[in-house]
């Protein structure tokens, strides 16, 4: 079949630093995929082309790259699923890293993250004399963060590190997880201190981007969410990431919907007169427009089931 | 054509424009609407990072009422509300072990989760059910000129897996087919399956409104008159933050933000009042007048 690279490349000894997309048409196996058509660009037509690449088969991570603006891995992406009616297919770099040339971007970015978070196990108490040993069960909530292979693609299109260089991003996020989750380490409560701060578990705006982007179902807003679940559990919530889940959990559990008044009030501290100034303007805004909230909020008729509900689960 | 009608939070509170613009854009259609006046909140995704469990269940008793009230169709009008139910239900469709802890707490109530219920969201359903062809017969003031961006807010394009795109793909480009049926011009930008920031917007306001700064410049640098969103989350955040997101980025952007339903309103000849145009912050009299109402 024939196929259309647009491919987005940069090349950092050119005179002017833009990048510019460069077109090829190749005729290749209806099963090649979009790496297969990369490596034989570069094999046949063009030697410039930067790619990076090693395994072909997904195990790596090597080769993680934008296909259609979306992240994935380049040996794992069909073209015959990524072509558009006219056979073309979009091939950037990743996104949040800075390009070093065409498809390959430095990837330090990606690695200090994961370092930041001490990805490594820290037990405690005396060295046992053979190995720790965790059992079987205690591990399997833990299968799916291990599976990632640090490809970088859930950091590539992550939306809040499009704004906040400072977030800890989704990769090492999860990493976080899979030791904190792990019941041979002995650090938690210091890890919950480090990942409650400006830039760490709470800062995630669950778009869900980085769950789509995995190639491995790594799935690291859900990890994130488990870890949001399990320092709250562990106590830790004083964050307003933490009491602004709370509040919300309570007004539901009272009237079985959202009360967005006392969430919007709340949420940053009754007494908080500089946050309550802070958000003035918005609200005053929202009213005049008759935008606001009803001020009496009336609870479902069956609220005492949602209330069991929340009691049952509470009491687990 | 009934459903039972999940009205969601925001749509009575923070966006109580929305709520009568979609219930005059169904009537319109012969839509009917069974609301769920026993149905709790979905949890949003916020109440899931307390207890997933808890959204969970939740969100089963909601399907199940709808069973119970003899519906397999749950209607929606928030993208928030769509996602959060959908992945509930994918989660416990595709574990047993898990819907039966589930059906166990339900029991009180005497409900049953069984998986035969599915939310759909307005879009969805005037693509799916209605058809274009009888929306079109209603259309009596087409928005021809009018330049309109689409924005659908995370949770109606992901996770796809529990979205249903593999059966209906054509959900993921619902917006702009309803923006072109109406008449008006799609202005197609990056942003718009991207997140409006206001999930974070407690948490880190700089970064919220950030993403607001973003979305709405490029759509108005891109010379939208408008951006519609079937997402009142998005609205709140799209909307509410936009003053602070001029500011931030140094320009003004006065872009009005449409619910997705006050557009096909429009387009149906409802008059601005009616759809509750004067009650967002952003002045929205520019696409008014463009639509020959002012
Ligand atoms: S869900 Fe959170 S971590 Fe994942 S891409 Fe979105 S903001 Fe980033
Ligand atoms: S979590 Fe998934 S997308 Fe992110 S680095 Fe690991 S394997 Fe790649
Ligand atoms: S080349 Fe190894 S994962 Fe693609």
């Amino acid at each position: 079949m024939q196929v259309k690279l647009a491919v987005k490349r940069f090349d950092p000894e050119r005179e002017q630093d833009q990048s510019y997309v460069q077109d090829y048409t190749l005729d290749v196996p209806d099963h090649y995929t979009v790496l297969d058509a990369l490596i034989q660009t570069r094999e046949e037509v063009d030697e410039s082309l930067a790619v990076r690449c090693s395994c072909r088969a997904s195990i790596c991570g090597s080769c993680a790259m934008r296909v259609n603006g979306h992240a994935g891995l380049g040996c794992k992406t069909k073209l015959l699923d990524s072509m558009d009616k006219d056979g073309v297919v979009q091939v950037e770099p990743m996104g949040n890293q800075p390009v070093v040339k065409d498809l390959v971007v430095d990837m330090s970015v990606f690695w200090n993250k994961i370092r930041a978070v001490k990805p490594y196990l820290q037990p405690e108490g005396p060295e046992p004399e053979r190995e720790y040993v965790a059992s079987n069960d205690s591990m399997l909530k833990l299968l799916q963060t291990m599976g990632c292979i640090m490809c970088g693609a859930c950091v590539s299109d992550c939306t809040v590190l499009e704004v906040n260089e400072n977030f800890l991003g989704p990769a090492a996020l999860a990493k976080a997880y899979r030791f904190v989750g792990d019941p041979r380490d002995g650090a938690t409560n210091q890890r919950f201190g480090e990942l409650d701060e400006p830039g760490g578990m709470w800062d995630c705006t669950r778009c869900f981007e980085c769950v789509e982007a995995c190639p491995k179902g790594v799935a690291p807003m859900d990890q994130i969410m488990n870890l949001r679940e399990e320092a709250a559990a562990a106590g830790f919530t004083s964050t307003i990431g933490a009491r602004h889940a709370e509040i919300f959990a309570d007004t539901v559990k009272h009237s079985g919907w959202l009360d967005e008044l006392q969430l919007a009030v709340k949420t940053p501290g009754m007494f908080n007169i500089g946050a309550q100034l802070h958000n003035m303007p918005v609200g005053i805004r929202a009213f005049l427009r008759g935008k606001l909230p009803p001020i009496v909020h009336k609870a479902i008729p069956s609220v005492r089931f949602v209330r069991r509900i929340f009691e049952k689960i509470e009491e687990d | 054509m009934k459903y039972a009608f999940f009205p969601g939070c925001v749509s009575r509170g923070g966006c109580p424009e929305l709520y009568p613009a979609a219930l005059k854009v169904c009537e319109r259609l012969g839509i009917e609407l069974d609301e769920m006046v026993d149905a709790s909140c979905t949890g949003a995704g916020v109440l899931q990072e307390k207890n997933k469990k808890l959204g969970d269940t939740l969100n089963a008793r909601t399907m199940a009422i709808a069973e119970r009230m003899g519906y397999d169709t749950i209607m929606v009008i928030c993208s928030t509300c769509q996602g959060v139910m959908s992945r509930a239900k994918y989660t416990l469709d595709n574990d047993d072990t898990y819907r039966a802890e589930i059906n166990a707490l339900l029991a009180e109530e005497e409900l049953v989760y069984t998986g035969n219920v599915q939310p759909k969201h307005l879009l969805w359903v005037l693509i799916e059910d209605v058809g274009l062809d009888k929306i079109r017969e209603q259309v009596q003031q087409p928005l021809s000129g009018v330049k309109l961006a689409p924005f659908y807010g995370c949770y109606i394009v992901r996770p796809s897996d529990s979205l249903g795109f593999d059966e209906n793909p054509e959900r993921q480009t619902s917006l702009e087919t309803l923006i072109e049926l109406v008449g008006a011009e799609t202005i197609d930008f990056a942003g718009k399956t991207r997140c409006c920031g206001f999930p974070i917007l407690t948490i880190n306001e700089k970064a919220s409104v950030n993403m607001v700064a973003n979305h709405t410049g490029d759509a108005k640098d891109l010379g939208a008159d408008a951006m519609v969103t079937p997402c009142p989350l998005c609205h709140l955040n799209l909307d509410g933050y936009q003053p602070a997101a001029a500011k931030q980025r140094g320009k003004s952007i006065s872009l009005p933000i449409l619910h997705f339903p006050q557009m096909m309103g429009l387009a149906m000849g409802m008059s601005a009042k009616e759809l509750g145009l004067q009650r967002h912050v952003i002045d929205t009299k520019p696409v008014q007048k463009k639509v020959g109402q002012v």
